[in-house]
């Protein structure tokens, strides 16, 4: 028998809302199976099991917010497989699920079900309580005549949340001011050819298989990150702890304001057409406030660009415990010398705000060569 | 396919990529990510959405002729579509 807990979803994590069972009892699990789904201040987050069984007992039903460490559900082991919950006697001294089961029920359907048939619904709102699975009986409409718009399903879908977001934000990046002793680099990169590459790809592919230069930009930071390890990783308990992996925290941006930086695993060995797939649906998840706890929390770097914004350079600040944030600015075309020459060129800037702790300006500047010339040789990516 | 229907196919996929744009108003003449949170993450999803719902090929190239509402409507009448 386990017990399956609310895992912690980041430091400043107390407590999260269950919004979604995937699994009931007599249920068989397996290792990464994504049992549920928790809502925090930053959005919905899947969380998995970390080993094989079967359930046999919820014991925090959905709407019900509960602090990190608190049992959510109790599986038992794979050995156990063949016996029938129920039957076991063992089980049946189980402690009964803390809340009582009728209010349980009134926490998950606080509205009756019969205001529905009257309720007045946009169908671009209809639409997207179905993509974010939001039972409709749940929302409170604040259009015309009570109609439900789509702000109001995001809402109740625990996806706009502009205020708790923003303390999230508030507090992450306050602790990275106080305790990291920041520096930054930064250097131009000549994208012309690597873009013109691209665009001669990408005129054979059909439009689903076409990739965006952003991938370019996250692979060529995860292979200059294997060249200089101590960029890679998270500063935890007064020392450096690196990553086997480099997972790419993203910064997304959300569309009700705010940001998240879920990450994109193991992205150094991964082709561009892989990472382009999986860099589109984390973007598409993310902003439907969909992310699994490890992208969540498993980010061991953050790449940011505010390139599309026309900015030209950004200072990054390190999301802790990582010890690094690369910045890309947008694509500019400027005068530029080539071999003795003064020719136009696409020109980026990158920026690095590394971890003093952790690595030196030196490794900082040699981490940044390796990425200039990466992107400047796009066949090795 | 007429001016009217691929405006009303332009939109709705506009409004499938940020639904908030529904009880708004929308610039012809200004290119969406002038006017409205639209990244290239966003484009890319437009893009798609228009080549499988109107089963055209639209190259890369021709991208730059698709950031306004105006531009579109010209873009896809150009292509002549069955109604």
């Amino acid at each position: 028998m386990t017990e399956f807990l609310m895992p912690s979803l980041g430091a400043d994590m107390e407590a999260a809302t269950v919004v979604e069972w995937r699994v009931k009892p007599g249920d068989a699990v397996k290792r990464g199976d994504i049992v549920a789904a928790v809502e925090t201040d930053k959005g919905i987050i899947d969380i998995e099991v970390f080993e094989e069984g079967i359930l046999q007992q919820i014991l925090v039903p959905v709407g019900e917010k509960v602090s990190v460490g608190a049992v959510l559900a109790i599986f038992n082991g794979a050995d156990q497989k063949s016996s029938k919950p129920p039957a076991d006697p063992v089980e049946k001294e189980q402690p009964k699920p803390v809340p009582e089961p009728t209010q349980a029920d009134q926490n998950a359907v606080p509205t009756p079900t019969a205001e529905k048939s009257t309720q007045r619904i946009s169908p671009a709102a209809k639409k997207r309580a179905k993509a974010l699975s939001v039972d409709l009986a749940n929302v409170k409409g604040t259009g015309a005549q009570g109609a439900i718009t789509t702000a109001d399903v995001e809402q109740a879908a625990g996806n706009a949340k502009p205020d708790a977001m923003r303390q999230a934000i508030a507090s992450a990046m306050s602790r990275s001011k106080q305790e990291i002793p920041h520096y930054y680099l930064a250097t131009t990169v000549d994208m012309t050819d690597t873009l013109d590459w691209l665009a001669e790809k990408n005129a054979s592919l059909p439009v689903q298989a076409r990739r965006v230069y952003a991938v370019l930009l996250i692979k060529a930071v995860a292979l200059a990150l294997v060249e200089v390890p101590e960029l890679n990783g998270y500063w935890v308990d007064g020392q450096f702890e690196s990553s086997d992996q480099v997972n790419v925290g993203m910064a997304i941006s959300l569309r009700q304001g705010g940001l998240i930086a879920p990450a994109l695993h193991d992205v150094q060995g991964k082709t561009l057409d892989t990472l382009m797939a999986e860099f589109r649906d984390l973007v598409n998840r993310a902003r439907a406030g969909r992310v699994s706890r490890a992208e969540f929390t498993e980010a061991s770097v953050t790449v940011s660009s505010l390139g599309e914004q026309g900015v030209e350079m950004m200072y990054s600040i390190i999301h802790p415990p990582q010890v690094a944030i690369v910045s890309f600015g947008s694509v500019i075309e400027r005068p530029w010398c080539v071999d003795g020459a003064v020719v136009p060129r696409k020109l980026m800037n990158v920026s690095l705000a590394a971890d003093h702790r952790a690595s030196d300006g030196h490794r900082g500047a040699l981490f940044l060569n390796h990425v200039s010339q990466y992107l400047q040789q796009p066949e090795l990516l | 396919m007429n001016r009217d229907q691929i405006k009303s196919v332009v939109l709705s996929e506009l409004y499938s990529i940020a639904p908030e744009l529904e009880d708004e108003d929308i610039a012809t003449n200004t290119a969406f990510r002038d006017q409205f949170d639209f990244d290239s993450m966003d484009f890319l999803n437009f893009v798609i959405g228009l080549h499988e719902t109107l089963k055209i090929d639209i190259p890369e190239s021709d991208y730059p002729k698709l950031l306004s509402l105006s531009g579109c409507i010209a873009y896809l009448e150009s292509k002549d579509l069955p109604g």
